[in-house]
């Protein structure tokens, strides 16, 4: 039986024993109905993703995960870098990674024979940190972490102080500083090819991966792992860190694995093999 | 009393209409950022914060640094700063409007600034922020309202008046520490990572903010029959000096800890924004002169012959000023930014639109503080007279 089954009957049963069928009980029962997975759902006690940076980088050019999360997130193409709204991008591994190569006084050119390392692609997104800083600083619960680890953000509650984007060690946060589609009723927003089962932005607020909530709801990966996996070179691995079994517990089990700047203490879940 | 600031001089109503078109191009301008969002601005997703939240950080000292004059005459009975202090509080009335206004217009969503109060978020330093700011300026409102008001009907204040009013002390270090706080607690940042910044602040504060009322209180004396007595600015420049002298010595202190330590996260900051990386250096000739203004400054200040000159004194006030202005208005968000947390140099510059934007906020304060002192001058002149 699974675990939030198990849960559901216990809150039920104690709700019936200890409060009689009175209307409480009820109320119980619904709450706890509410937490209920649909059947199917893809569920965890801690999501987390494995990224081998060796067999992604192989695949010079590709963009099919990018591709893919941006499509079915409606994350729109900004050519102004500075306005860009991103989900899922590369980063070289000196940008990704900077204090590996960082140094003082023109010590770092002494580290040449890991020159092939610096400018390796790497696939960057949201960490989905354990101790997320952007939740801490945000004023009103727009951003939030999950029970399974995801760090949700709430677009229709932001308030567009960009807090969290000054917290963010990892540069992950989007600020949407014009209206992603063009302005409402423009011909810009009606050309637009926008997936609606999924909500638009307006300007003024703050957008971020959310590990693919929505799909993994439904029972789908993430976009970014299953494209990848069908079309890709299969570089990025999607499951359950707290069950031993799962695929990413046993990458890293035998693999080498960094997270960036963990010494910052958030504990990011994107775990990459170099 | 406040009929006192329906007629005045020619001179009064042409500032009146001065501000109030200053306040029209910074509203039309407002309304373009309104519209078309962020944008406008010259912000990115590597600079999130600038010009707007950098006048903020500024204004907050402006308006904590009312204790400089609140501190030695409610609670050391200092009276030679009787006159001096309802100038004080008036001037961190509009200076708490003018931040709440630049916190506004930096909203994404400003229409929705109320979820800050409808989710309250203790955890949150901006929810703090925005809670010790309405307090203070509730306080100054009470306060200079119900002291003045006695001394216009030439009664002492009630008793329950006085502590609030040392209530307010406190209060004065807490707006500043928290909006140190804003900055001073994100991993992510480690150019603002430093205990010291909340002093660094209240120094920079209580240098900025005396000078300011200095720089008032001559104009006043100057324009009315008004004269808060050339005895409390003097003693006011002593406390600019020491201030001063004590925010060049925090900044030493900063780039002592950060150069020998070595750590490249932190020294590139400091880099950035006094020499520039990878010929980037936006900042750099700000920085310089705002250093060079420092010096002028402080040997202006601890030289009481200069500090007591008839032109040393302005001289110093308006260097004092420009120097932090420089350093809290302009560089301290910007560089913290800079190298972003991947280690990117994007740089920032305002556009005009923001600076338009920030213009009507000053003009608004201009107008307020106007208001405010004409009502002060013209009761104070009737008591005189």
């Amino acid at each position: 039986m699974d675990e939030s089954r198990r849960c559901f009957l216990k809150t039920a049963g104690a709700s019936i024993v200890g409060m009689g069928v009175g209307a409480s009980a009820v109320t119980a029962l619904a709450d706890a109905l509410g937490d209920t997975p649909y059947l199917g759902a893809k569920t965890a006690k801690r999501w987390a993703m494995v990224i081998d940076t060796r067999s992604c980088a192989e695949t010079k050019g590709c963009t099919k995960c990018m591709d893919a999360c941006h499509r079915v997130h409606n994350v729109p193409t900004i050519e102004d870098p500075r306005h860009e709204v991103k989900w899922i991008w590369k980063e070289p591994f000196r940008h990704a990674f900077p204090s590996m190569f960082e140094g003082t006084h023109g010590y770092e050119d002494r580290v040449q024979p890991l020159d092939w390392l610096k400018d390796r692609d790497v696939m960057v997104l949201c960490n989905h940190c354990d101790n997320p800083p952007c939740v801490r600083v945000c004023p009103t619960q727009a951003t939030w972490k999950r029970e399974d680890g995801i760090v949700m953000m709430d677009m229709h509650r932001c308030i567009g102080c960009r807090f969290c984007v000054v917290g963010c060690p990892y540069g992950s946060r989007s600020f949407n500083w014009k209206d992603p589609f063009g302005k409402p009723g423009s011909e810009e927003r009606k050309n637009a090819k926008l997936d609606p089962s999924f909500p638009t932005r307006t300007k003024g607020v703050v957008e971020k991966c959310n590990f693919c909530a929505e799909r993994l709801a439904k029972g789908m990966m993430p976009a970014c792992v299953e494209t990848c996996a069908k079309e890709g070179p299969g570089s990025l691995t999607f499951g359950d860190l707290a069950d031993s079994e799962s695929e990413v517990a046993a990458i890293l089990k035998q693999a080498y694995t960094i997270r960036r700047k963990a010494a910052l203490g958030t504990s990011p879940h994107i775990f990459y093999v170099v | 009393m406040i009929e006192k600031a329906l007629s005045g001089s020619p001179k009064y109503w042409a500032l009146i209409f001065f501000w109030l078109v200053f306040m029209g191009l910074g509203a039309f301008a407002f309304l373009g950022q309104y519209q078309d969002g962020l944008q406008v601005t010259g912000l990115s997703r590597d600079v999130p914060w600038g010009f707007y939240i950098a006048q903020l950080t500024f204004l907050v000292g402006i308006a904590a640094s009312a204790v400089m004059v609140v501190l030695p005459y409610y609670l050391h009975d200092y009276k030679a700063f009787g006159k001096l202090a309802i100038l004080g509080e008036f001037l961190a009335i509009p200076a708490v409007l003018m931040c709440m206004l630049f916190v506004l217009v930096d909203m994404g969503q400003t229409a929705r600034i109320a979820n800050m109060f409808i989710y309250i978020t203790p955890n949150s330093v901006m929810f703090w922020d925005a809670s010790v700011l309405m307090g203070y300026l509730g306080l100054n409102i009470v306060i200079s309202q119900v002291t003045f008001g006695a001394e216009r009907k030439g009664i002492a204040p009630p008793k329950w008046i006085r502590p609030i009013i040392i209530l307010s002390i406190p209060w004065a270090v807490s707006i500043h520490t928290v909006t140190a706080f804003l900055y001073s607690g994100h991993a992510a940042r480690p150019f603002w990572m430093s205990a010291i910044l909340a002093p660094r602040f209240l120094a920079s504060a209580f240098a900025a903010g005396p000078a300011l009322l200095i720089l008032l209180c001559l104009v006043v004396r100057k324009q009315t029959k008004y004269d808060p007595g050339m005895k409390a600015l003097h003693k006011l420049s002593e406390i600019v000096a020491y201030a001063m002298a004590a925010s060049v010595f925090f900044i030493l202190l900063e780039i002592f800890t950060v150069f020998y330590s070595g750590i490249p996260e932190h020294i590139h900051h400091f880099q950035y924004m006094y020499m520039g990386i990878d010929g980037k250096a936006a900042l750099a000739p700000w920085m310089w002169t705002s250093s060079v203004l420092a010096i002028v400054a402080l040997v202006l200040l601890l030289v009481p012959r200069y500090r007591k000159s008839r032109m040393g004194l302005p001289i110093a006030c308006v260097a004092t000023i420009a120097s932090l202005w420089i350093e809290k208005g302009m560089s301290l968000v910007v560089a913290g930014f800079v190298p972003n947390p991947l280690g990117q140099v994007i740089e920032y510059m305002p556009t005009g639109q923001e600076l338009m934007i920030s213009f009507g906020i000053y003009a608004f304060g201009g107008l307020v503080l106007t208001v405010l002192y004409k009502v002060a001058i013209s009761v104070r002149e009737g008591l005189q007279g």
